[in-house]
């Protein structure tokens, strides 16, 4: 791997991890929510 | 993999697997799912609804990460899907079918324990109605394959009505069925002028299958079924004026434009105006009746009509 390859390899693994990151902290306040609705139910 | 064996394959980009999920298409379905949602009759917690329609977008995203995954080499032949992420060759068809597979088990799962059951086993049928039954069993092998996929793109507002009332009565099934006779002429409309392309690849689109003359009078039937059917709600008395007002001249509209794609054969080089036109028009058709639907409710529950 040639040093832009694996600057585009760490980039990609980078915005990837972002992403999935930003899901993960997404559905824990969503669960977070909805639990707290639904005891109220 | 279409990479050299001797490199290191680079990881997807994550804006390939949001491509999987059609977001365009996605658009429509969060629209009429949500419309859905807000015309049934009761109240929804505005968490819940939330997480209804987001579990409808993504059970519709996990059906089409399978459809693609499914029909990769098919897309890899036609000019408007080449360049998707699996026959570009930028994702693996395991990671889609992987991804796919993890977007359907997670909408129906939430679904059901935050939402409700009801809405979550119409919602995992819709998706194996999509993903199976149309895309992998049907599609290659009927031309009526547009019919039986319009009652995919059906579901949503049907889910999202049952997201709320937890039950299913006849408007959740009338909404259903206006997309389900939408979807013929929506669909019809655009294969009669890009169906050179579905011809390269086999699949048995109606106007290449039965001829265009066929084609064009099914979606005269269609939109002339559409036109009292979108009217049906109001006949029932499930909607108030605003709504029979905007879908009787929606619906007028629509038949309007099917009239010169039914009642004519196009030439060498035709520019196909009409067929694009209502194409074009069958889009807002269905984004303002739903919007109608719900403006209409809210008129109904403000106490304005």
């Amino acid at each position: 791997m040639n040093p832009d390859e694996d600057t585009e390899f760490r980039k990609r693994q980078k915005s990837r991890n972002w992403v999935v990151g930003g899901i993960l902290l997404f559905f824990v306040v969503l669960f977070y929510a909805i639990t707290i609705v639904r005891i109220g139910d | 993999m279409t990479q050299p064996a001797t490199s290191l394959a680079l990881p997807a980009d994550w804006r390939d697997f949001f491509a999987l999920t059609k977001p365009r298409v996605m658009t429509l379905v969060i629209f009429t799912g949500l419309c859905g949602l807000l015309a049934a009759p009761g109240s929804i917690h505005p968490v819940i609804g939330f997480t209804a329609i987001l579990c409808i977008a993504l059970g519709a995203g996990g059906a089409a990460a399978l459809n693609q995954w499914w029909e990769a080499d098919l897309d890899a032949g036609m000019k408007r899907t080449a360049n998707r992420p699996l026959p570009a060759g930028r994702l693996k068809g395991t990671d889609a079918r992987d991804f796919g597979i993890l977007l359907s088990a997670v909408s129906v799962g939430v679904m059901g324990v935050a939402v409700n059951w009801l809405s979550a086993i119409i919602l995992a049928g819709s998706i194996v109605y999509y993903a199976v039954i149309y895309t992998i069993w049907l599609k290659p092998r009927t031309p009526q394959n547009i019919v039986i996929g319009g009652g995919a793109g059906a579901f949503p507002p049907m889910i999202g009505w049952v997201a709320v009332t937890g039950d299913v009565t006849l408007m959740p099934v009338l909404l259903f069925s206006i997309i389900f006779m939408w979807t013929p002429p929506h669909f019809w409309a655009l294969a009669l002028f890009v169906k050179t392309d579905y011809a390269n690849v086999g699949i048995p689109m109606m106007p290449v299958v039965k001829g265009e003359k066929s084609t064009r009078r099914q979606i005269f039937v269609y939109s002339a079924i559409l036109l009292p059917l979108a009217l049906t709600p109001w006949f029932i008395g499930g909607t108030g004026l605003i709504y029979a007002i905007a879908a009787l001249a929606l619906s007028l509209a629509f038949f309007a434009l099917s009239l010169p794609v039914s009642f004519r054969q196009s030439g060498q080089n035709d520019s196909m105006r009409p067929e694009k036109r209502l194409f074009a028009f069958s889009i807002i058709y269905l984004f303002a009746l739903f919007a109608a639907l719900v403006v209409d409710r809210v008129a109904a529950n403000q106490g304005w009509i």
